[in-house]
């Protein structure tokens, strides 16, 4: 496959490896965030951590939407699912997701409509196809996903579609960025910035990081060689005492980011005064809601949803793990009550949640290192 | 967040203009590229997808030369920082 | 008559409802059984767990399967129900080591079905008993109401005669032994996907249903009693056959990534939609266990059986890590390949 398979060419990355190895100062111990979810999961997929010297180590970020969504607004969701005559559509990451009273599959299988979609596109199909029902899309994911969610509401409102709606959990990654840094476990060196949010947002956001913080930052794709020159990149800042925000995936993250996009955002929606992420508690100005100009098409205006507060069960530790201050293993509950057949928290269920990547790629009885 | 993959325009659909048909490893699919400039993309230009939208065009040359000295890292490594400009004095320090 | 004295029986499935990870073929699916059939039903052939039961008759092994299938819809390029109910059966006959006698067929009809649709359905499994060499001898025929059913449901049961030659067991396998693999995996999963039509996804694959007697019987030719163990992946993919082969050895296997053969389309939907190719149900493909030293013999054998072109070694048996399924790559990245969990779902996270 074109502009996968030179990315996994093994030749390069041996070299990238070696060049990783040369530079990674062995007085020094690294810790590097990698921030998106899909970074984790690729991290893990392609065996990467095998590849990297002991003294440079990755903590996994809370990029995952899935994992931060608060398990009372997944309620909320499967409270409108069972109103009469609706149909939940939402992406296949959703379906194993936990609420209150059981994940979106154990209540299809109960006779709850809910149905699995690639594309929000493909939810407002299902609007125009049965016009007797109303048709909500359960949209979650940063930057990256909002433009697609956006567009859809556009189209919907041109096509003049009055049965569908959005039920918007979309959150914004600055913040989330902002609040591991802010927070007082934080020991990170540098953070592998999200290639894809990126598209849209351009690299400018992250700015702040080195500025303010003095951390580097390197816009990472997505195949290992990538994510490999992007730790490389970063131990080379820290080598010179630098902070810098660098694009590693320049073939396809603009500087700029996407202006049809951001406008596309801006004008379906409205930045929530706060928002909760699962783990991370309440924080300002990082969600996104359907904006007033498209109300008709915004589930919680049409819907009246539950709004409870869901606090996750003590003994769970997916906050800790989401800052990266604990590893999955180092979590009471992994491997035992929480797996994935049976997760308590999102981060076991989402396919590039630290737990549940930890749980399936990683060798058995691997040492630990706090 | 963010499964995106590299697909291939085949061809822009005649009937709506945001749409192209998109070719990954030989799987068709429909993709919406209002995300993308008038213009910006022709037939067999390579763009990122996600959830059956088009969200940015690969540039080519940036990949070629992005692999090219990923190819030679190493080889002459000395040489490559000197590019960058890094000054070899402190290089043949560490 | 003698009786036999019992413990009561575990039950350890304590699920509330049944849900569709429970027929996925992964982890729900072996609690089930595990957990639910096995206790009840106690006895010891069961509890083998193997494809089909093999019971002792009169100095000979008689084996015996049965399978379900449900699958929607019911023609998919390469194939229907009906061709996936005998090549299904015959195959867990073959991976056991049997050469299939005959088969019978349990048919579920929805009322409504249209008489067209049935009469395609028993023309392909009559082909396909044609081809595969064996007889559908008998069976039965159930009509539901409409709504039930998903058109129709087949049922299949077959038996066989064991080779006499046939060794085959989780027991067998040693460390050092070869995986062989007959060709490219993911064809039919993927078919079924993109046939269901909800991912708006189009591309020239076809499932890939077929007998795989052939390999099975071409493997006891060259190999002998150094075959020890052989599976048809269908659902739970290679993944799971091989976890479940490993769980009841004190082995583990390592698959080198690379030499994993997949077609470029089957490859491209599964990075669309974020699914492990290992994790895709196969119908026409067998994964076999043979000893180093005939290993080359047994795979030049399934070279040699028609549509056999792509049969190639995917991994070894080793004794680290214990009871897991690993894949490498060339570069020295490696992952853990767990068992399927349920339904392979696409992402796009």
């Amino acid at each position: 496959m074109k502009y996968v398979d030179e990315f996994r060419d093994p030749r390069l990355i041996k070299n990238v490896a070696r060049e990783i190895a040369r530079h990674a100062d062995p007085d020094r111990h690294y810790r590097i965030m990698e921030v998106c979810g899909g970074h984790t999961h690729a991290i893990y997929r392609h065996g990467l951590k095998d590849l990297l010297p002991e003294n440079v180590e990755l903590i996994h970020g809370p990029g995952c939407p899935v994992c931060v969504l608060p398990m009372g607004r997944v309620d909320d969701g499967l409270a409108i699912a069972e109103q009469p005559g609706v149909i939940l559509t939402a992406f296949g990451d959703m379906m194993r997701v936990p609420g209150t009273r059981g994940t979106p599959l154990e209540l299809k299988a109960r006779g709850v409509d809910i149905r699995m979609v690639y594309s929000p596109l493909d939810a407002l199909r299902i609007a125009q196809t049965t016009p007797e029902k109303h048709v909500v899309f359960f949209a979650i994911g940063f930057e990256t996903t909002a433009p697609s969610t956006a567009l859809t509401l556009a189209r919907a409102k041109a096509l003049g579609v009055r049965n569908f709606s959005v039920f918007s959990n979309h959150v914004t990654i600055v913040p989330a960025i902002r609040a591991i840094l802010d927070s007082p476990d934080m020991r990170l060196d540098a953070f592998v910035g999200p290639g894809h949010v990126s598209t849209v947002t351009g690299c400018r956001p992250y700015e702040f990081v080195a500025r303010d913080y003095g951390k580097p930052v390197v816009i990472s794709g997505f195949e290992p060689l990538d994510i490999l020159e992007s730790i490389l990149m970063i131990l080379r800042q820290l080598r010179d005492g630098e902070a810098r925000v660098e694009n590693q995936y320049r073939r396809i993250v603009p500087w700029e980011g996407n202006l049809p996009a951001l406008r596309a955002i801006a004008e379906a929606f409205e930045l929530r005064p706060y928002f909760e992420w699962r783990g991370l508690g309440f924080i300002s100005q990082s969600a996104l809601k359907v904006s007033a100009a498209y109300a008709a098409w915004d589930s919680e205006v049409q819907f009246e949803v539950p709004g409870v507060r869901v606090t996750d069960p003590k003994a769970a530790q997916c906050g800790e793990v989401l800052k990266g201050v604990l590893k999955p293993p180092q979590c009471k509950l992994f491997g035992k009550e929480c797996n994935p057949e049976h997760p308590i928290g999102a981060l076991m269920v989402s396919s590039e949640g630290a737990c549940a990547a930890y749980y399936r790629y990683v060798h058995l009885g691997e040492p630990v290192t706090v | 967040m963010c499964l995106a993959i590299p697909g291939r325009i085949v061809e822009f659909s005649t009937e709506q203009p945001s749409l192209a048909r998109v070719d990954v490893a030989g799987v068709k699919r429909n993709v919406n590229i209002s995300l993308l400039e008038d213009g910006e993309v022709r037939a067999g230009d390579w763009v990122l997808i996600h959830v059956g939208f088009a969200m940015s065009k690969i540039e080519e040359k940036q990949a070629h030369d992005q692999l090219r000295m990923l190819s030679a890292l190493g080889e002459d490594e000395m040489a490559m920082d000197e590019i960058r400009g890094y000054s070899f004095a402190d290089d043949s320090a560490r | 008559m003698e009786t036999i004295e019992r413990e009561l029986p575990r039950v350890r499935f304590g699920d509330a409802q049944i849900e569709m990870a429970h027929g996925a073929g992964g982890k729900a699916s072996r609690r089930l059984i595990e957990g639910l059939f096995v206790p009840l039903l106690a006895n010891p052939i069961l509890e083998t767990l193997s494809d089909s039961a093999v019971t002792e008759l009169n100095g000979s092994r008689l084996a015996t399967t049965a399978d379900a299938y449900v699958v929607k819809p019911l023609r998919f390029p390469g194939g229907s129900i009906g061709e996936l109910a005998v090549n299904g059966t015959v195959n867990d006959l073959a991976v056991s080591g049997a050469r299939p006698l005959g088969l019978m067929a349990a048919f579920i009809i929805e009322a409504g079905l249209a008489g067209e649709t049935l009469r395609a359905e028993v023309e392909a499994m009559a082909d396909a008993a044609r081809r595969a060499n064996v007889s559908i001898v008998g069976g039965d025929t159930k009509v539901v109401e409409h709504g039930c059913a998903d058109g129709m449901y087949v049922a299949t049961f077959g038996f066989g005669l064991v080779d006499p030659r046939a060794r085959l067991s989780p027991n067998a396998v040693r460390e050092g032994d070869r995986v062989l693999l007959s060709g490219p995996i993911g064809d039919h999963g993927i078919t079924i996907l993109l046939a269901r039509g909800e991912l708006d996804l189009e591309a020239d694959l076809v499932s890939d249903t077929r007998s795989v007697a052939p390999f099975a019987q071409a493997l006891l030719d060259a190999a002998g009693s150094d075959l020890r163990w052989m599976r048809d992946p269908t659902r739970g993919g290679v993944a799971t056959a091989l976890n479940e082969l490993v769980h009841a050895t004190e082995f583990g296997i390592t698959l080198f990534e690379e030499a994993i053969p997949l077609r470029d389309e089957v490859r491209g939907a599964c990075e669309i939609l974020g699914l492990d190719p290992l994790h895709i149900a196969n119908e026409g493909q067998l994964i076999a266990v043979v000893a180093p030293g005939a290993a080359d013999a047994a795979l030049a054998a399934m070279r040699a059986v028609p549509g056999g072109d792509g049969a190639v070694c995917i991994g070894e048996v080793r004794s680290k890590p214990a009871r897991a399924v690993i894949a490498t790559t060339s570069y020295g990245g490696s992952r853990i390949v767990d068992m399927l969990v349920g339904d392979p779902l696409p992402r796009i996270c």
